[in-house]
């Protein structure tokens, strides 16, 4: 018994924390302590050394920790006691932490002044990134680029087994940094509009809205301009041209950033997604209505844009603030990440986001990816509908041997990394026959019939 | 509404044949189980002691979906079987009768006689109730010996890892799955075992099993005369049909029942399918008795059209099975055995880091493809079901390996080093053909 001699009693929850795991836990609490004294104006007169220590401390403890716990273990599918921990089974912990995000966001969206103290302890960061003092939106993109580079590298120690996800976390590493978070700080340091070239209409529904689109027009340098051409081509070019080749996964899971915290931060609530075909109802209803409702407000401001005013009135500006209030903020951020504990964590992803709407449409029609059924391998076991975050009930197709060619799937590939049996492939292939609606499992040399 | 078609089991072979049934009937179908109220998946049962998922998760088919088609489903133990009457009867005294009855009982696991073997703490593991005392029996122990090197044994051996539980696996064969798989895979299994922090006793048989005063187990004695202290005993050495509620019911059983290639018994009107079933006479290549989930599926299908008005032999296509050691997968397509027949050649790959290989064996004068083992490369059913079909020699499998691939994008490609290989070792210059037939079925 040389590997275990040390283990005198087993511990009957999950694998124990060694003295270096703890160092790790250490290090992130103090760091989360001086965060929240911070948020009291503890640390006003040292903005500089609470910011440094707060936000390095939890970064170092949770990087130790992570990778102390990950690098032990075999590279392989690592689900233990997702359903026996509270914190990822909807349980006391997951409670609590829905109600402290969905929380925060209210505060971030419509109390922003409630966290001045932690506002001014971002001011030296955002003076040297945009040469100017922080808002809310700085401290908030700050945490939420920490926390998918640093659940980041989490996901890819736990999924190192897989290149195709280490790959693709890395992809939305380095577009949520870059794309997100640096380019648009610097863009203001050279006095430049803010503008995010990973994001487009109509996620980033106001992108071509008239008042964004005038604005940027009139911006002094030619990259205003640049900006509004950038935005057209990828809403109305690249984004049909990369779906049909690969599928909506090009962006849904390799840029965007809803879908970078996601499978990063989000990643230990993938299973709390609902399966059911109810739920599947209420998702076409629900995405496809704020589609036609950011489809219709962008169309009324135009109209409006080009009639002056005089047709519609202030009809156009209620529609676009009434969307802004409630798909913008109340959609995709209070509830889209407040209830990652509770719903999963694609809940904006599958029920709101419109360009998600947009790509699944053309994804279900005219598109080379599907998910391939390897035969009649399938075992039924249900892993691949239990991981799937955006609830899609993989098994259902699989255990009939029948490609998965469905609007939501995001491609984030996680049914085939838990798949025991190598049933299922992420593919690009031609059209025809993709969609094999009636398929016969492979076995019997006399069955013909489909199921 | 025609008749009146009972099952027995609510497994992967009841269940698969229950929807047969339906889809080509409307004959009234009722499914009993005294297991679970609802079919799950059995191999996903470790998965919910390591906390992958709830036992909701392992129902392929949500609740509503039997109502909708029309599958009654009773939860209930068949006591006997009158089949003169044609009727089952309950332990409660009540009975139901049937017009054409499918036996789909499943199995149970081997127990070989051992001194002990009754003891607590002592258990196989097969179905959701083994689950469920798998649960207390593990509740804060301090090691478990699990006895037998196996499917089931090593699923238990990660089961109770997951919980950090210090793990004993006795291993009767020289290697662990020895009777199945060739040795350099097996040993490949064997240090995999042993890296998830298992001490795997090979060649080592369990002897006697002791109790505490409680009734209770404190230790095992191996057939090497060791004593290994554990309270808790994972008994793994295999399942066998489980059919003793059909004494003297005048079905016709050996070790299960006995049915020709129709799964006919010998009483009219009564079938058997799945675990529970033995051919008088096996298909070509086939085990007398098939316990396998695939299988289990076939025979099921198989039997509904039979049921139906369309008299149908079992006709196997070629066998696959697929397996996951930890974190190693395994797939097999055709035969591959542990050791090699007369006529058989064989040629293995391995990757230096000891956790990729690929086998293929092919008839020596023929060349022609017989069956390949892959561990660690997920490869298409499909096109290796084409190729044993058409024959395939094996010089056209090694060129276009690249077709039968199916790991995920982005995934290390083996191809070049396993041609490389095959070239040096007979001496061929054969190259790589870039993937045609997938291209083909998407066409």
């Amino acid at each position: 018994m040389e590997n275990n001699e040390s283990i005198s009693i087993s511990n009957p929850n999950p694998l124990e924390t060694d003295a270096i795991q703890k160092i790790g836990l250490i290090l992130f609490s103090v760091g989360l302590l001086l965060f929240l004294i911070a948020a009291f104006g503890g640390g006003s007169q040292n903005s500089i050394l609470f910011f440094s220590l707060s936000i390095g401390l939890s970064v170092a403890g949770s990087l130790i920790y992570i990778l102390r716990k990950y690098l032990n273990e075999t590279a392989g599918v690592k689900n233990n006691h997702n359903w026996h921990s509270s914190l990822t089974s909807r349980g006391i912990f997951a409670w609590m932490l829905g109600v402290i995000i969905t929380g925060f966001y209210i505060v971030l969206y419509w109390f922003p002044s409630l966290l001045e103290n932690l506002i001014r302890m971002m001011d030296p960061l955002s003076k040297l990134l945009r040469g100017k003092t922080s808002d809310q939106w700085l401290l908030y993109g700050t945490l939420y680029t920490i926390a998918i580079l640093v659940m980041g590298i989490k996901a890819i120690l736990k999924y190192r087994h897989s290149n195709y996800q280490i790959i693709r976390t890395l992809s939305i590493m380095f577009f949520q940094f870059g794309f997100a978070y640096l380019i648009p700080a610097l863009l203001q340091l050279f006095n430049q509009p803010e503008f995010y070239f990973s994001y487009f209409w109509p996620l980033k529904y106001d992108y071509l809205f008239p008042s964004t689109v005038n604005y940027l027009i009139q911006q002094p340098g030619g990259l205003g301009v640049f900006m509004v051409f950038w935005g057209g081509i990828m809403t109305f070019i690249a984004t049909p041209v990369l779906t049909y080749f690969y599928g909506k996964r090009w962006y849904c899971s390799w840029v965007c950033g809803c879908g970078g915290l996601a499978n990063t931060a989000g990643d230990p609530f993938r299973q709390l997604s609902d399966k059911s075909l109810k739920a599947w109802k209420i998702e076409r209803w629900m995405i496809h209505s704020v589609l036609v409702f950011i489809v219709v407000t962008t169309s009324l401001l135009w109209l409006n844009s080009y009639y002056h005013g005089e047709i519609l009135g202030s009809l156009s500006g209620t529609f676009s603030k009434t969307y802004g209030f409630l798909i913008g903020a109340v959609f995709s951020g209070v509830i889209g990440v407040g209830f990652y504990p509770l719903m999963g964590t694609r809940v904006w992803c599958r029920f709101g986001c419109p360009m998600a709407a947009i790509l699944g449409i053309q994804q279900r029609f005219f598109s080379r990816f599907r998910i391939t059924t390897n035969g009649g391998q399938c075992i039924s076991c249900g892993n691949c509908s239990t991981y799937c975050e955006m609830g899609i009930d993989v098994k259902w197709y699989a255990q009939r041997g029948q490609n998965i060619v469905r609007a939501s799937c995001v491609g984030c590939g996680m049914c085939s990394t838990v798949c025991p049996r190598g049933v299922l492939n992420l593919e690009n292939g031609p059209l025809k026959g993709r969609i094999n609606d009636n398929p016969i499992l492979i076995g019997n040399k006399e069955a013909k019939l489909n199921l | 509404m025609g008749k009146h078609i009972v099952i027995i089991g609510n497994g992967i072979s009841g269940i698969t044949c229950a929807k047969h049934l339906r889809k080509l009937s409307r004959n009234q179908i009722t499914v009993i189980s005294s297991e679970s109220d609802h079919f799950f998946s059995r191999t996903a049962l470790m998965y919910i002691y390591m906390g992958h998922m709830k036992f909701e998760h392992t129902k392929p088919y949500e609740d509503d979906f039997w109502k909708k088609n029309r599958i009654d489903l009773v939860k209930n133990f068949v006591e006997k079987v009158d089949t003169n009457k044609k009727l089952l009867l309950f332990p409660d005294g009540s009975s139901l009768h049937y017009d054409t009855l499918v036996l789909a009982t499943g199995s149970k696991s081997n127990k070989f006689g051992w001194p002990g073997q009754d003891l607590k703490g002592v258990q196989g593991l097969y179905n959701l109730q083994d689950l469920e005392q798998m649960e207390e029996n593990t509740k804060n122990i301090s090691r478990a010996v699990i006895v037998g090197g196996g499917l089931i044994g090593i699923e238990m051996a990660e089961m109770l890892r997951s919980r950090d539980i210090p793990v004993t696996l006795l291993v009767r064969e020289k290697n662990f799955w020895g009777n199945i798989l060739p040795v350099e895979e097996a040993k490949m299994i064997n240090r995999h075992i042993r890296e998830h922090h298992i001490e795997l006793q090979l060649d080592t048989e369990l002897k006697e099993i002791k109790g505490d005063s409680t009734g209770r187990v404190h230790s095992i004695i191996t057939g090497k005369g060791e004593e290994i202290k554990c309270e808790f005993v994972g008994l793994t050495v295999g399942v066998s049909p489980n059919i003793d509620f059909l004494k003297n019911s005048g079905i016709e059983t050996k070790r299960g029942i006995l049915v020709n290639e129709y799964f006919e018994t010998n009483v009219p009107c009564v079938y058997a399918i799945g675990d529970c079933a033995e051919f008088n006479v096996p298909p070509e290549g086939r085990k007398l008795i098939e316990q396998v989930w695939y299988t289990g599926r076939m025979h099921g299908e198989t039997l509904a059209k039979t049921i139906c008005g369309e008299h149908s032999a079992y006709s196997p296509g070629h066998w696959f099975n697929s397996a996951k050691f930890f974190d190693i997968e395994y797939q097999t397509y055709g035969w591959v055995g542990n050791t090699l027949k007369e006529n058989e050649a064989a040629f293995y790959w391995e990757h230096p880091n000891g956790k990729i290989s690929f086998r293929v064996i092919y008839d020596k004068i023929t060349e022609h493809l017989i069956g390949i083992n892959v561990f660690g490369i997920r490869m298409r059913h499909e096109v290796f079901d084409q190729w044993l079909s058409d024959g395939r020699r094996i010089d056209y499998v090694i060129e276009h390996l690249r077709e039968a691939n199916f790991n995920p994008e982005f995934y290390r490609k083996h191809e070049p080093k396993i041609i490389e290989k095959y070239n040096q070792q007979l001496g061929k210059i054969l190259k790589l053909k870039n993937r045609e037939f997938t291209n083909k079925i998407f066409k």
